[in-house]
């Protein structure tokens, strides 16, 4: 029997993987997907939350994060693209202009 | 144990995998691919929460717009020079030092199962009209606001791809 727990568990561990490879990779264009990964345990749990409550809130809620990540990584994207122009890198460690 | 389950741990489990091999590939474009991957089986998952609007919305925006705007950038920026570097031993061990505290806490935490707060309530189902119709009714401002953003969004993506910034 699944329950609730279940989900939150796969939830937490996409979430933990998320935050790994945001702390661990210096490509900045693979730290953005590892945030991506963050943004889809958070909606997998309020999914989870709305079908065991039995409240439709939480995929409402899911709605409006899928369409403002889909925002945001567009602009991410673009911000990414600008950077490379003027750096040729997007590598973080070599990002270090505001270094002291 | 029933299809229902065998279909949760094979989905969570393909999930976790496509994630660890996100993060684990040396290649952006093997990361994007695998991020393709975990996305469909994330949509495997809310068909199991019978999520089926929002599944569908997922495989569309996740899997289709947003990857194929990755593999876009990754083109464009000519990747190969990073691909060699190896990641350093600090943040590999910072890394599995954080995921490893997230997960020894959720372990705590979990031991208890989690108590369902309303109980005894219909059916929500996740169809297009469960969902879209408080989209219409409790929410009509956030999505006004959103669609208000997704316009500032195209305008501020359109300005920062100028050649000149300033």
């Amino acid at each position: 029997m699944i329950t609730l727990n279940h989900y939150l568990m796969v939830s937490g561990l996409l979430f933990a993987l998320g935050i790994a490879g945001l702390v661990m990779r210096r490509n900045l264009l693979v730290i953005f997907m590892a945030l991506e990964m963050n943004l889809n345990a958070a909606n997998l749990a309020l999914i989870a939350f709305s079908k065991f409550n039995k409240i439709v809130d939480g995929q409402v809620l899911v709605f409006f994060v899928i369409a403002i990540a889909a925002a945001e990584v567009a602009v991410g994207l673009a911000i990414i693209v600008a950077l490379y122009r003027q750096k040729q890198t997007v590598t973080v460690t070599e990002l270090n202009s505001l270094r002291l | 144990m029933s299809s229902y389950d065998i279909l949760f741990w094979f989905f969570s489990l393909a999930m976790l995998l496509s994630g660890v091999l996100v993060i684990a590939s040396r290649n952006p474009v093997t990361s994007a691919i695998c991020l393709v991957a975990l996305f469909v089986f994330m949509a495997g998952l809310f068909v199991l929460l019978e999520a089926f609007f929002l599944a569908a919305i997922q495989i569309l925006v996740y899997a289709g717009a947003v990857m194929v705007l990755f593999l876009f950038v990754i083109m464009l920026l000519d990747l190969k020079a990073s691909q060699r570097r190896r990641f350093g031993w600090l943040a590999a061990v910072g890394g599995l030092v954080v995921a490893g505290a997230l997960v020894w806490e959720l372990g705590i935490i979990l031991q208890t199962p989690v108590t369902v707060a309303v109980s005894g309530q219909t059916e929500v189902g996740g169809g297009l009209e469960a969902v879209v119709k408080p989209l219409f009714a409790n929410y009509m401002l956030p999505f006004q606001v959103t669609a208000l953003l997704l316009l500032v969004a195209m305008i501020g993506v359109v300005l920062l791809s100028k050649k000149d910034l300033q």
